[in-house]
């Protein structure tokens, strides 16, 4: 009795895990209980039960409702795509304006809005990638083929590569300084002579119209709930899911309501792209001090003046920073995105990885990469570039970057000119280098993956059949046998626990989303590697930042170089592990580990740095030495902040657990693949992706609240 | 009189969702703990009180006293929850949005304690914000912001960021800044309590240099006792939202209306504040000596001068006209004495 009050907790939480496991002992498998495969779902079956609700019939295995909730939610991803299918063709025909035929159509409202929406983006991303490579749909758009074929010379010429290499270079240049026009250079140049200049630029391009219109809106959005109460509590949740929702999972409605192509893939670029730029607005404009408005407000500003010469100024910073964050997920989306079509780096590297080439996947994933790197790092230049005041200073050196600029693109267009003299038999290549012209290390990669293959085909294979018979298979057997009640139990003993019953609510309507769903099996499969994934990350990231954190120059080391592995596209990570492990899900588990222990790493010597110096002295005054220093107090005060980077774990784990789809994992991911080439996948995928942000978000609640109760304790912020 | 240029009439603050149907109920009766009990706090409570022309009122009060608020009711940087304010007999709270600003662009300056500068601005083009938002051109707005500048010394600074300046400098900018426009009210809002001391003595000693130059009418928000007293003309003391007294830093000093103002004044070294006038005896007698000072001297300065003296001194006024006297006991007991017998 004495140790139960002394430690109230501590028992709270081992009577919970006492009844869990006395849950799971208490209710038997099933004996008719398997885990459904492939297409088996799909198979009817005399034993199954039904139930028609809004008029969808639910098919189903049966249980006792201790052991698996039956499907009471099945029909509404039959009805979301239902609904979606009436939006886009029957909801409201109104008739429009037909300029080719002269006459009018009759046509739901909603695919009219799409259509035109789809015709302007697709203008958009016409146009620069014209402007970068040349053609004449641009001109086509303003005048008709007819014009075309009469005046033969019409035709955007595109730029020579040399005059896109120097302008980033002197971009790079004003914006931070040699070293980064040096990078910027060295990139471009690398690109053109492996031959990838076309497919980096139809990227770019794709990016050039993705960043800017998902940062307009993500301002827009971000004044107006910083403006608006009201505003902010409707875009809340929907920026709360978004965050946790794996962007495969939107890729499916978009391809009902925007088709395929490109402009689809700007389209669902902007909806994954604009929650980050909403938050960092907020955050920004938040930060502001409220005397700098009071001043702005005393000056005599409109709210109009107010906005624009006060406040979005003075948060310039973290606006910046959200422009950064806008062009990071527009990269690994422009990889996504490839499944619905999007021209580029992504589709190529989607091509060579299902044609298990790693060698040309390998060179697609640098370039995107390299670009990636590049346009982080300008990015991050801008947003902290000070303005520098150039009131007298001469016309030449006010304008040297453009008078630099002009001069390279009249020496680029000399030099391609000279070309067409030396090169005149094969291409130009002081103009572009074609595809398959540039050096390739393809086949190098592929040698050496064969060489690894052969050498050590023994010690992989043996790894691989351990790690899946004795670890994987057994854990994964143990996260099924759970029965649904006692997960239920577990997950909202914990809520209750950690933050009472607003909390044990919260994830108690989370979690019965998706027990609710068909796909509780599968949902548990995810979580079962995601947790092997976040533990191993966890243990690896927790010991890797503590190490490193003993030294300065390591820790600022180990950061920049969790900067630069965060900014790889996701898919970049399946490429080297496919060359290891092949297509297992061994491969899958360690793309999730290399991925998750990035956030780890960083909040771990993030939060051992945020220690305040007067301690560390206080500490040494006392006496301690380092390992007490480190137990007593630097643990213990970082403890929180490195509890939100496993939130970051937990959520980068589940990404890139749901990509691994692509290598073939029995989790909700691959459905969500499937939904992709199923007509009616539409409401699968999203309702699949909702189940899996959900999965997320019952993580976020419970650390998130933990934190922030801790915090409070420690009177930390 | 003329009249006032700031006149406040029974003004409350309180915050809370439904102070304005509370403050209704309790008739101007409010008592901050039972609003407190219903979830509102109150700011500013009953305050009423007039500046005119050309002075300067300082209120001086510790944090949480509701000064500050009490400054952004009169700005209308929040809205009062009851009472009149009246800016140059124009009633305040009945300004519609437009109004205001043009009231703010033209009528009104204001400086902060954290300087509030636009970081992304220069020191010149910080001055000439308020011109640009009025809608004055570029250069006219620059040319009248450097005539700032030199106002305030930072001539060969103007083309600084705010970043690049210390603190004193920073505050010269916003200093300047409210007053480019050249405002009729002038708000100032613990403008040097960020400072060092020493940069602090310095930046009062020039803000009165400018005061006796523009004749503005100043609300001066402090914390601090020492700087109400050097630079008021009246002082207005609160706590919890109350103006406890309202008053000239003599008769403050000499008779706390309060406890609370007890507190402040006992520290007060008082020849450094009181002038001759605020101790001297009006009944003049006969039997005055030879001394003759001038009753606007501060005592400290003339102290030593009286203390040599046997009889009672003669006190005149610039006229050289005898208006009272008084006695060296008296300075003796001022200085000294009566404290705890002043009570």
């Amino acid at each position: 009795m004495e140790l139960i009050k002394k430690y109230p907790k501590l028992f709270q939480w081992l009577f919970l895990l006492i009844v869990f496991f006395a849950l799971c002992f208490a209710i038997d498998v099933p004996e008719t209980y398997k885990f459904i495969r492939g297409q088996a779902e799909f198979v009817k079956d005399p034993n199954q039960s039904s139930f028609v609700f809004l008029g969808k019939e639910v098919r189903y295995y049966a249980f006792d409702v201790f052991w698996r909730l039956p499907p009471l939610l099945g029909w509404l991803p039959i009805w979301i795509n239902d609904s979606l299918f009436f939006l886009m063709n029957e909801w409201m025909p109104i008739e429009f304006w037909n300029e080719d035929t002269q006459e009018y159509r009759t046509r739901p409202l909603v695919l009219q809005i799409s259509r035109n929406l789809t015709a302007f983006m697709t203008f958009l991303i016409e146009l620069i990638r014209e402007i970068l490579l040349g053609g004449l749909e641009t001109i086509v758009a303003f005048t008709s083929w007819d014009w075309i074929d009469k005046n033969p010379w019409a035709e955007l010429p595109g730029l020579p590569w040399t005059i896109v290499a120097a302008g980033s270079a002197i971009l790079a240049y004003k914006l931070s300084g040699k070293g980064l026009a040096l990078f910027a250079g060295l990139v471009m140049v690398y690109i053109s002579i492996f031959g990838q200049w076309k497919p980096s630029m139809q990227t770019l391009s794709f990016i050039l119209v993705a960043a800017p219109l998902s940062f307009i809106f993500g301002l827009g959005l971000g004044i107006a709930a910083f403006k608006s109460k009201r505003v902010e509590k409707a875009l809340y949740p929907i920026l709360l899911v978004m965050q946790t929702m794996p962007q495969y999972a939107v890729l499916v409605p978009a391809l009902v309501l925007f088709g395929v192509g490109d402009h689809a893939a700007v389209i669902i670029t902007m909806v994954v792209a604009v929650p980050p730029m909403i938050l960092l607005t907020i955050l920004g404009l938040r930060a502001i001090p409220p005397e700098v408005i009071e001043a702005g407000r005393m000056s005599g500003c409109n709210n109009w003046q107010l906005m624009f010469k006060v406040l979005i100024p003075t948060a310039r910073r973290d606006i910046l920073i959200g422009v950064n964050q806008v062009i990071m997920v527009c990269f690994s989306m422009a990889v996504i995105s490839a499944f619905i079509g999007a021209k580029g780096l992504g589709f190529n590297l989607l091509l060579a990885l299902n044609q298990l080439n790693i060698g040309l996947a390998l060179e697609a994933g640098l370039c995107i990469s390299l670009i990636a790197i590049l346009l982080d790092k300008m990015s991050l230049a801008w947003a902290n570039k000070q303005t520098d005041y150039f009131g007298n200073l001469t016309f030449y050196q006010r304008n040297k970057n453009i008078l630099f600029f002009v001069a390279t693109v009249i020496i680029g267009i000399v030099l391609a000119y000279v070309g067409t003299f030396l090169f005149k038999d094969s291409y130009n290549y002081l103009f572009e280098v074609p595809h398959n012209k540039g050096i390739s290390t393809a086949d190098f990669w592929n040698k050496g993956v064969d060489w690894i293959f052969d050498t050590f085909f023994v010690y992989i294979k043996a790894f691989n059949t351990w790690l899946i018979q004795d670890v994987l298979q057994p854990m994964r057997a143990l996260y099924l046998r759970m029965p649904a009640v006692a997960t239920l139990v577990l997950v909202v003993g914990a809520g209750y626990l950690i933050g009472g019953i607003r909390s044990a609510l919260v994830v108690c309507g989370l979690t019965l989303f998706i027990a609710f769903s068909p796909w509780w099996d599968r949902a548990l499969v995810t979580a079962y590697m995601a947790t092997f994934g976040v533990i191993v990350s966890c243990i690896i990231g927790f010991t890797v930042g503590t190490l490193c954190f003993q030294n300065k120059h390591s820790a600022s080391f180990m950061l920049g170089v969790c900067d630069i592995f965060q900014t790889f596209p996701s898919f970049v990570y399946l490429i080297p592990v496919m060359m290891l492990f092949g297509i297992t899900d061994t491969s899958v588990l360690i793309a999730v580990i290399v991925y998750a222990t990035i956030p780890a790493t960083r909040y771990t010597i993030e939060g051992l740095r945020s220690v305040p110096v007067g301690l560390h002295d206080a500490a040494t005054m006392s006496g301690v030495n380092k390992f007490q220093r480190l137990t007593k107090i630097e643990f213990p005060l970082a403890f929180p902040h490195m509890m939100l980077g496993l939130n970051q774990t937990i959520v980068f784990a589940l990404f890139m657990v749901i990509i691994g789809a692509f290598i073939g994992t029995e989790d909700l991911g691959q459905y969500i693949l499937k939904a992709l080439s199923d007509k009616k996948g539409a409401g699968i995928g999203f309702t699949l992706g909702i189940c899996v942000a959900f999965i997320g978000l019952i993580f976020d609640n419970l650390i998130r609240t933990w934190v922030e109760k801790r915090k409070k304790h420690l009177g930390i912020n | 009189m003329s009249e006032p240029v700031i006149k406040c009439e029974a003004v409350y603050k309180i915050f809370g969702e439904n102070a304005k149907k509370m403050l209704q109920d309790s008739n101007g009766n409010v008592d901050a703990k039972t609003f407190q009990e219903n979830g509102c706090i109150v700011g500013v409570n009953n305050a009423s009180f007039e500046v005119s022309k050309g002075e300067m009122l300082v209120v001086m009060g510790l944090s949480g006293s509701g000064k500050s608020t009490l400054l952004r009711c009169i700005s209308r940087l929040t809205d009062a929850t009851g009472g009149k304010i009246f800016i140059e007999g124009q009633d305040l709270l009945q300004l519609n949005n437009k109004e205001l600003i043009e009231l703010r662009r033209n009528k009104m300056g204001m400086v902060f304690q954290s300087f509030a500068l636009l970081p992304h601005k220069t020191v010149v083009e910080n001055i000439a914000f308020p011109l640009q938002i009025k809608g004055i051109k570029t250069e006219d707005s620059i040319n009248k912001a450097m005539d700032m500048v030199k106002l305030v010394g930072l001539d060969g600074r103007e083309n600084y960021f705010p970043r690049e300046l210390s603190g004193g400098q920073q505050q010269r900018v916003g200093i300047a800044r409210s007053l480019a426009v050249e405002p009729d009210i002038w708000f100032l809002d613990e403008p040097f309590s960020a400072l060092d001391p020493l940069i602090r003595k310095e930046m009062q000693d020039e803000f009165l240099r400018l005061q006796d130059k523009l004749q503005k009418t100043i609300m001066f928000i402090t914390h601090d006792f020492d700087e109400a007293l050097k630079l008021a003309d009246r002082i207005a003391i609160m706590k919890d939202g109350i103006i406890e007294q309202l008053d000239t830093p003599a008769n403050i000093v000499l008779n706390p209306a309060t406890e609370y103002v007890r507190k402040f004044t006992e520290e007060v070294p008082r020849e450094k504040v009181l002038l001759i006038e605020d101790v001297m005896e009006s009944s003049t007698t006969d039997n005055l000596g030879d001394l003759k000072v001038l009753k606007d001297e501060i005592i400290e300065n003339v102290a030593e001068k009286i203390l040599t003296q046997e009889k009672s001194v003669a006190v005149i006024d610039n006229n050289n006209k005898i208006v009272g006297s008084i006695n060296p006991t008296k300075i003796i007991n001022t200085v000294f004495g009566g404290r705890k017998n002043n009570n």
